[in-house]
Protein backbone atom coordinates (compact mmCIF):
# COMPACT_ATOMS: atom_id res chain seq x y z
CA UNK A 1 0.00 0.00 0.00
CA UNK A 2 2.81 2.40 0.74
CA UNK A 3 4.99 1.32 -1.38
CA UNK A 4 2.30 1.56 -4.34
CA UNK A 5 1.49 5.61 -3.21
CA UNK A 6 5.32 6.40 -3.19
CA UNK A 7 5.19 4.62 -6.93
CA UNK A 8 2.45 7.19 -7.64
CA UNK A 9 4.21 9.78 -5.93
CA UNK A 10 7.08 9.83 -7.83
CA UNK A 11 5.61 9.88 -11.12
CA UNK A 12 3.77 13.24 -9.93
CA UNK A 13 7.37 15.01 -10.16
CA UNK A 14 8.88 12.95 -13.17
CA UNK A 15 6.79 13.25 -16.39
CA UNK A 16 9.23 11.64 -18.75
CA UNK A 17 8.68 8.30 -16.55
CA UNK A 18 5.20 8.14 -17.13
CA UNK A 19 5.92 8.30 -20.80
CA UNK A 20 7.45 5.13 -20.39
CA UNK A 21 4.65 3.25 -19.57
CA UNK A 22 2.81 1.51 -22.16
CA UNK A 23 1.73 3.15 -25.37
CA UNK A 24 0.22 6.72 -25.90
CA UNK A 25 -3.59 6.53 -26.03
CA UNK A 26 -5.96 8.82 -28.32
CA UNK A 27 -5.21 12.54 -27.68
CA UNK A 28 -8.46 12.79 -27.09
CA UNK A 29 -8.74 10.56 -24.05
CA UNK A 30 -5.69 12.52 -22.63
CA UNK A 31 -7.26 15.78 -22.80
CA UNK A 32 -10.31 14.91 -21.24
CA UNK A 33 -8.49 14.01 -18.54
CA UNK A 34 -6.32 17.22 -18.31
CA UNK A 35 -10.00 18.77 -18.23
CA UNK A 36 -10.68 17.09 -15.29
CA UNK A 37 -7.99 17.91 -13.84
CA UNK A 38 -8.76 21.66 -14.34
CA UNK A 39 -12.25 20.72 -12.86
CA UNK A 40 -10.57 19.79 -9.60
CA UNK A 41 -8.05 22.32 -9.54
CA UNK A 42 -11.05 25.28 -9.89
CA UNK A 43 -13.05 23.22 -6.85
CA UNK A 44 -9.40 23.58 -4.89
CA UNK A 45 -9.75 27.81 -6.01
CA UNK A 46 -13.05 27.99 -4.99
CA UNK A 47 -12.69 26.27 -1.42
CA UNK A 48 -9.23 28.36 -1.31
CA UNK A 49 -11.06 31.57 -1.65
CA UNK A 50 -13.88 30.56 0.61
CA UNK A 51 -11.45 30.20 3.34
CA UNK A 52 -10.46 34.22 2.41
CA UNK A 53 -14.01 35.37 2.21
CA UNK A 54 -14.70 33.77 5.58
CA UNK A 55 -11.67 35.23 7.09
CA UNK A 56 -12.28 38.50 5.48
CA UNK A 57 -15.91 39.13 5.76
CA UNK A 58 -17.09 37.45 8.84
CA UNK A 59 -15.42 39.63 11.29
CA UNK A 60 -18.24 39.89 13.52
CA UNK A 61 -17.48 36.24 14.40
CA UNK A 62 -15.66 35.08 17.55
CA UNK A 63 -11.42 34.99 16.43
CA UNK A 64 -11.30 30.93 17.02
CA UNK A 65 -14.27 30.02 15.01
CA UNK A 66 -13.30 32.42 11.97
CA UNK A 67 -9.87 30.70 11.64
CA UNK A 68 -11.16 27.60 12.30
CA UNK A 69 -12.95 27.69 9.16
CA UNK A 70 -11.03 29.22 7.35
CA UNK A 71 -8.74 27.01 8.10
CA UNK A 72 -10.84 23.81 7.44
CA UNK A 73 -11.76 25.26 3.92
CA UNK A 74 -7.76 26.64 2.79
CA UNK A 75 -6.87 22.81 4.17
CA UNK A 76 -10.05 21.36 1.92
CA UNK A 77 -8.61 23.49 -0.95
CA UNK A 78 -5.00 22.08 -0.69
CA UNK A 79 -6.19 18.70 -0.26
CA UNK A 80 -8.47 18.95 -3.65
CA UNK A 81 -5.07 20.61 -5.69
CA UNK A 82 -2.89 17.44 -4.30
CA UNK A 83 -5.76 15.11 -5.20
CA UNK A 84 -6.04 16.55 -8.55
CA UNK A 85 -2.77 16.04 -9.59
CA UNK A 86 -2.43 12.06 -8.04
CA UNK A 87 -5.86 11.47 -9.70
CA UNK A 88 -4.45 13.00 -12.86
CA UNK A 89 -1.23 10.79 -13.01
CA UNK A 90 -3.17 7.63 -12.25
CA UNK A 91 -5.89 8.11 -14.76
CA UNK A 92 -2.79 8.51 -17.58
CA UNK A 93 -0.87 5.33 -16.86
CA UNK A 94 -3.99 3.67 -16.38
CA UNK A 95 -5.03 4.88 -19.84
CA UNK A 96 -1.14 4.17 -21.09
CA UNK A 97 -1.44 0.89 -19.87
CA UNK A 98 -4.43 -0.50 -21.11
CA UNK A 99 -5.97 -0.56 -17.40
CA UNK A 100 -9.33 0.19 -16.08
CA UNK A 101 -9.77 3.97 -14.77
CA UNK A 102 -8.81 4.38 -10.59
CA UNK A 103 -11.81 3.60 -8.56
CA UNK A 104 -12.09 6.82 -6.06
CA UNK A 105 -13.81 7.47 -2.67
CA UNK A 106 -12.64 11.20 -2.96
CA UNK A 107 -15.80 12.61 -4.80
CA UNK A 108 -18.10 10.86 -2.10
CA UNK A 109 -15.96 12.23 0.68
CA UNK A 110 -16.01 16.11 -0.64
CA UNK A 111 -19.90 15.37 -1.31
CA UNK A 112 -20.14 14.29 2.47
CA UNK A 113 -18.45 16.80 4.29
CA UNK A 114 -19.95 19.31 1.80
CA UNK A 115 -23.52 18.04 3.39
CA UNK A 116 -22.29 18.08 6.95
CA UNK A 117 -21.32 22.13 6.49
CA UNK A 118 -24.44 22.90 5.16
CA UNK A 119 -25.94 21.72 8.03
CA UNK A 120 -23.34 23.01 9.90
CA UNK A 121 -24.98 26.43 8.78
CA UNK A 122 -28.42 25.30 9.14
CA UNK A 123 -27.86 24.48 13.17
CA UNK A 124 -26.18 27.87 13.63
CA UNK A 125 -28.78 29.55 12.06
CA UNK A 126 -31.80 28.01 13.96
CA UNK A 127 -30.09 28.48 17.07
CA UNK A 128 -29.22 32.38 16.44
CA UNK A 129 -25.63 31.70 16.88
CA UNK A 130 -24.73 33.15 13.58
CA UNK A 131 -22.16 36.15 13.24
CA UNK A 132 -22.11 36.40 17.50
CA UNK B 1 -25.62 -1.07 -41.92
CA UNK B 2 -21.58 -0.37 -40.85
CA UNK B 3 -21.39 3.27 -39.18
CA UNK B 4 -24.69 5.53 -38.73
CA UNK B 5 -25.15 8.61 -41.30
CA UNK B 6 -22.95 11.50 -40.26
CA UNK B 7 -21.24 9.36 -37.70
CA UNK B 8 -17.38 9.92 -39.55
CA UNK B 9 -18.53 13.62 -40.09
CA UNK B 10 -19.28 13.91 -35.86
CA UNK B 11 -16.24 11.97 -34.84
CA UNK B 12 -14.01 14.89 -37.26
CA UNK B 13 -15.92 17.26 -35.30
CA UNK B 14 -15.30 16.11 -32.09
CA UNK B 15 -11.42 15.78 -32.79
CA UNK B 16 -11.97 19.56 -33.42
CA UNK B 17 -14.22 20.58 -30.56
CA UNK B 18 -11.15 18.54 -28.20
CA UNK B 19 -8.28 21.21 -27.89
CA UNK B 20 -11.19 24.05 -27.86
CA UNK B 21 -12.54 22.75 -25.00
CA UNK B 22 -9.46 21.89 -23.46
CA UNK B 23 -8.27 25.65 -24.15
CA UNK B 24 -11.37 26.88 -22.58
CA UNK B 25 -11.02 24.94 -19.51
CA UNK B 26 -7.89 26.26 -19.17
CA UNK B 27 -9.39 30.37 -19.17
CA UNK B 28 -12.06 29.51 -17.02
CA UNK B 29 -9.16 27.96 -14.23
CA UNK B 30 -7.31 31.01 -14.99
CA UNK B 31 -10.32 33.44 -14.01
CA UNK B 32 -11.58 31.33 -11.08
CA UNK B 33 -7.80 31.76 -9.97
CA UNK B 34 -7.97 35.28 -10.30
CA UNK B 35 -11.30 35.52 -8.49
CA UNK B 36 -9.07 33.60 -5.41
CA UNK B 37 -5.90 35.67 -6.31
CA UNK B 38 -8.24 39.19 -5.68
CA UNK B 39 -9.03 37.71 -2.23
CA UNK B 40 -5.50 37.74 -1.20
CA UNK B 41 -4.74 41.25 -3.07
CA UNK B 42 -7.61 42.74 -0.99
CA UNK B 43 -6.41 41.84 2.14
CA UNK B 44 -4.15 44.69 2.62
CA UNK B 45 -7.29 46.85 2.82
CA UNK B 46 -7.88 45.45 5.85
CA UNK B 47 -6.23 47.36 8.35
CA UNK B 48 -5.79 46.03 11.02
CA UNK B 49 -2.87 43.81 9.21
CA UNK B 50 0.57 44.23 9.54
CA UNK B 51 3.19 45.01 6.62
CA UNK B 52 3.47 41.14 6.42
CA UNK B 53 -0.02 41.57 4.49
CA UNK B 54 1.45 43.52 1.63
CA UNK B 55 3.99 40.87 0.95
CA UNK B 56 0.97 38.55 0.87
CA UNK B 57 -0.88 40.65 -1.31
CA UNK B 58 1.83 40.72 -4.07
CA UNK B 59 3.00 37.31 -3.74
CA UNK B 60 -0.96 36.04 -4.41
CA UNK B 61 -0.90 38.74 -7.64
CA UNK B 62 2.78 36.58 -8.76
CA UNK B 63 0.92 33.47 -8.53
CA UNK B 64 -1.64 34.07 -10.59
CA UNK B 65 0.49 35.65 -13.27
CA UNK B 66 2.49 31.97 -13.00
CA UNK B 67 -0.45 30.11 -13.34
CA UNK B 68 -1.41 32.55 -16.28
CA UNK B 69 1.66 32.18 -17.87
CA UNK B 70 1.53 28.08 -17.97
CA UNK B 71 -1.75 28.62 -18.81
CA UNK B 72 -0.67 30.23 -22.12
CA UNK B 73 2.17 28.20 -23.07
CA UNK B 74 -0.29 25.22 -22.88
CA UNK B 75 -2.85 26.85 -24.54
CA UNK B 76 0.08 27.39 -27.11
CA UNK B 77 1.31 24.40 -27.16
CA UNK B 78 -2.30 22.44 -27.81
CA UNK B 79 -2.81 24.77 -30.67
CA UNK B 80 0.33 24.12 -32.21
CA UNK B 81 -0.09 20.18 -32.05
CA UNK B 82 -3.39 18.88 -29.77
CA UNK B 83 -1.34 15.50 -30.00
CA UNK B 84 1.68 16.71 -29.20
CA UNK B 85 3.42 16.82 -25.78
CA UNK B 86 1.30 16.46 -22.94
CA UNK B 87 -0.11 18.30 -20.43
CA UNK B 88 2.57 16.72 -17.70
CA UNK B 89 4.22 19.95 -17.14
CA UNK B 90 1.31 22.58 -17.44
CA UNK B 91 -0.19 20.19 -14.74
CA UNK B 92 2.29 20.34 -11.82
CA UNK B 93 2.68 24.28 -12.26
CA UNK B 94 -0.54 24.42 -12.21
CA UNK B 95 -0.51 22.28 -8.83
CA UNK B 96 1.83 24.39 -7.53
CA UNK B 97 0.63 27.56 -8.21
CA UNK B 98 -2.75 26.45 -6.09
CA UNK B 99 -1.30 25.00 -3.63
CA UNK B 100 0.88 28.12 -3.21
CA UNK B 101 -2.41 29.90 -2.89
CA UNK B 102 -3.64 27.86 0.15
CA UNK B 103 -0.76 28.62 1.59
CA UNK B 104 -0.75 32.52 1.42
CA UNK B 105 -4.31 31.77 2.68
CA UNK B 106 -3.38 30.29 5.61
CA UNK B 107 -0.65 33.37 5.89
CA UNK B 108 -2.67 35.46 6.23
CA UNK B 109 -4.43 33.93 9.42
CA UNK B 110 -1.49 33.94 11.34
Amino acid sequence: MIERFLATFRLWFAPQRLQQEGSTPDYRFSLANERTFLAWVRTALALVAGGMAVDQFLTGMVWGVRTTISLALLAGGALCALRAVNHWVRCERAMRRGEDLPATRFPALLGTATALAALLVVAAVLLGRAGS
Amino acid sequence: MSTPYGAEAADERDRGAQPERTRLAWRRTTLAFAVAGALGVRSVLDGARGPSAYAVAATSALVWLCFLAVAHRRIHTLSADPAGPGAGRAVRWATGCTLALALLGMLLLA
